[in-house]
């Protein structure tokens, strides 16, 4: 996390008319991180990602790529990034090979470099025997698959994917994954938009939630989970123990182990860190205490996402 | 210089092959004008009669109003394919590439420029089938073919800045048909203005087809008559400047 500054976004504005989709946005992304903006539809995030790919110019603020304004030097920005929108933005009517020829002029690329480039991009995206079928017949994984390497094809220092799974089905949305952590691997810095909690969860280094274009809450998916409390044990027991208070004090004193309440028949314990379930276990036996039955629960992205914004993510994606 | 070539080379090269696939596109394209010629050359022949038109040759008259009715559609559709690169996104993918934005506009006025010459070439071929030689030769030819393509420039750039104003395709080809066939026939397309009523006269002589059919149409009846075909040249060029200049106001508001 260490890595240089790759964006620092300043005081972002951006007004569509007298309502702001952006609305006052700071954030620095760091080279080599996955970066997820996470956000129901409608929450700024396109946007956002629409000014860092010099696609809109902001209302006020500035955005800087490894130090080059967004506005001012847009062609030295443009030369930086690769950008996969949202939609299933291919020609449907050319081949892969012509998508990456297209690319290969539009990045200026001299003619033996993109041969090479060229090729080694159509064997990364395994179409094997269709590499001279027009994409508008492949299936949704496989022209995603276009759409990055065409993205790639000039060696961007970021990549922007714009919902880089939205529609696509469980398998193809692993090999996005795999492709993107590959990526990482290579020290790309990626930026993605999702509402995905689960997407974000699994593939993001840090993340900012972003709601009516304002940022809500930045870190790791592991650092908000834990802002909530952490993980939480909780004990059930078949009869009620005779020293509740002796056995919350023996509980408490496990490494790991945060608040703890004991009532009753259950006793619950908040995890400030990993703690061994064992260890608890033990405990609980060792005070007469008779298991009946163990819960342990994560906070949920989705828990996390509703309490920095008063709302769940999926409802508003559907209205 | 040398990166402005190969990212418009790169653009216009794309849309040929999205033609090439378009198979049946391609192929109506290249066969509508001739049908023009073969049918409405029969069917009107014996109608109009040679009084009204100044010639015994129905088809010869009628050859450059298809030349320039073949440029008007070709003209109207140049802006169809970034509407639907505005609606998939890829337009927004063309444009976060370090590409001049120009580049884009002026490979498509390559493509429709090479596509309808190529046009013009076919019906002229089919009209020669038909024994219609041109008067002027095979220079008239490439008169024909600088006065066609000066027309097809100012009709494209009106194409792109509508296909950048208006919001969905079905909005730009409902448009695009409503004005195709009245502005044919307020032309010297199918008669000749001379016998015209005067209000359909008046609207006919403002019509750029007008002065491009009329110049065509002498290059192939009659032969040379420079005094006339300067002044279709420098109309239509001041028609394109004025086609331009409005259009790439809405453009460089749209794309910066």
């Amino acid at each position: 996390m260490a890595g240089a500054v790759a964006i620092e976004i300043t005081k972002l504005v951006k007004q569509f008319g007298s309502t702001p989709a952006v609305d006052g946005l700071d954030l620095v992304i760091r080279e080599g991180e996955v970066f997820g903006l996470l956000g129901p539809n409608g929450a700024g995030k396109t946007t956002t990602l629409k000014i860092l790919t010099t696609l809109l110019r902001p209302t006020s603020g500035t955005v800087s790529i490894f130090g080059h304004d967004v506005v001012g030097e847009a062609d030295a920005v443009r030369q930086l990034i690769g950008y996969v929108p949202q939609e299933r933005a291919v020609d449907r009517l050319l081949t892969a090979r012509e998508h990456l020829e297209l690319f290969a002029g539009l990045y200026h690329l001299p003619p033996d470099v993109a041969a090479t480039r060229i090729q080694e991009a159509l064997r990364l995206v395994d179409l094997a025997d269709r590499v001279n079928a027009p994409v508008g017949k492949f299936s949704g994984g496989m022209k995603k698959r276009v759409e990055i390497a065409c993205g790639l094809l000039h060696q961007p220092r970021i990549l922007f994917l714009d919902e880089p799974t939205l529609g696509l089905d469980v398998q193809s949305r692993g090999q996005v994954w795999d492709r993107i952590r590959r990526l990482k691997q290579q020290g790309m810095t990626v930026v993605i938009n999702s509402n995905y909690l689960d997407e974000a969860d699994h593939l993001c280094d840090r993340l900012a939630i972003i709601d009516r274009g304002k940022l809500r809450a930045l870190g790791s998916p592991q650092e908000l989970k834990r802002g909530l409390g952490g993980d939480i044990v909780t004990v059930t027991l078949a009869k009620p123990i005779g020293q509740p208070l002796e056995l919350r004090r023996a509980l408490q004193a496990i490494d790991g182990v945060g608040e703890v309440s004991v009532d009753g028949t259950a006793a619950r314990l908040a995890l400030a860190r990993e703690a061994g379930l064992n260890t608890i276990v033990e405990q609980v036996q060792r005070a007469g205490g008779e298991l009946q039955a163990v819960h342990y629960t994560h906070p949920t992205l989705e828990e996390v996402f509703v309490h920095y914004t008063g709302h769940k993510i999926r409802e508003e994606a559907i209205q | 210089m040398n990166r402005y070539w190969q990212e418009t080379g790169a653009l216009t090269l794309r849309w040929f092959r999205r033609m090439m696939r378009e198979r049946m596109t391609l192929i109506f394209g290249l066969f509508q004008p001739m049908l023009w010629l073969l049918l409405f050359g029969s069917s009107f022949k014996n109608v109009a009669s040679p009084q009204a038109i100044g010639t015994d040759n129905y088809i010869a008259f009628m050859t450059a109003g298809v030349v320039v009715m073949t440029v008007l559609n070709s003209g109207f559709a140049g802006g169809v394919d970034l509407i639907f690169d505005r609606e998939t996104g890829f337009l927004d993918r063309l444009l976060a590439s370090p590409i001049a934005r120009s580049s884009i506009i002026v490979s498509r006025f390559l493509f429709v420029m090479a596509l309808s010459a190529l046009q013009i070439l076919v019906i002229l071929g089919t009209a020669l089938l038909l024994h219609v030689v041109p008067a002027t030769g095979l220079s008239g030819v490439g008169a024909i073919l600088l006065v066609g393509v000066l027309l097809g420039v100012g009709l494209t750039a009106l194409s792109l800045g509508l296909a950048f104003k208006i919001s969905s395709h079905s909005g730009f080809f409902s448009l695009v048909g409503f004005i195709t066939l009245p502005l044919i026939f307020v032309s010297s397309a199918l008669v000749s203005i001379e016998h015209m009523p005067v209000w359909l006269k008046v609207i006919a002589v403002l019509n750029p087809m007008t002065w491009t059919i009329n110049a065509v149409r002498s290059l192939i009846l009659d032969g040379w008559f420079w005094a006339q075909l300067v002044k279709v040249i420098v109309a239509l060029i001041v028609f394109d400047v004025g086609c331009v200049t409005l259009s790439s106001r809405i453009l460089r508001r749209a794309v910066g």
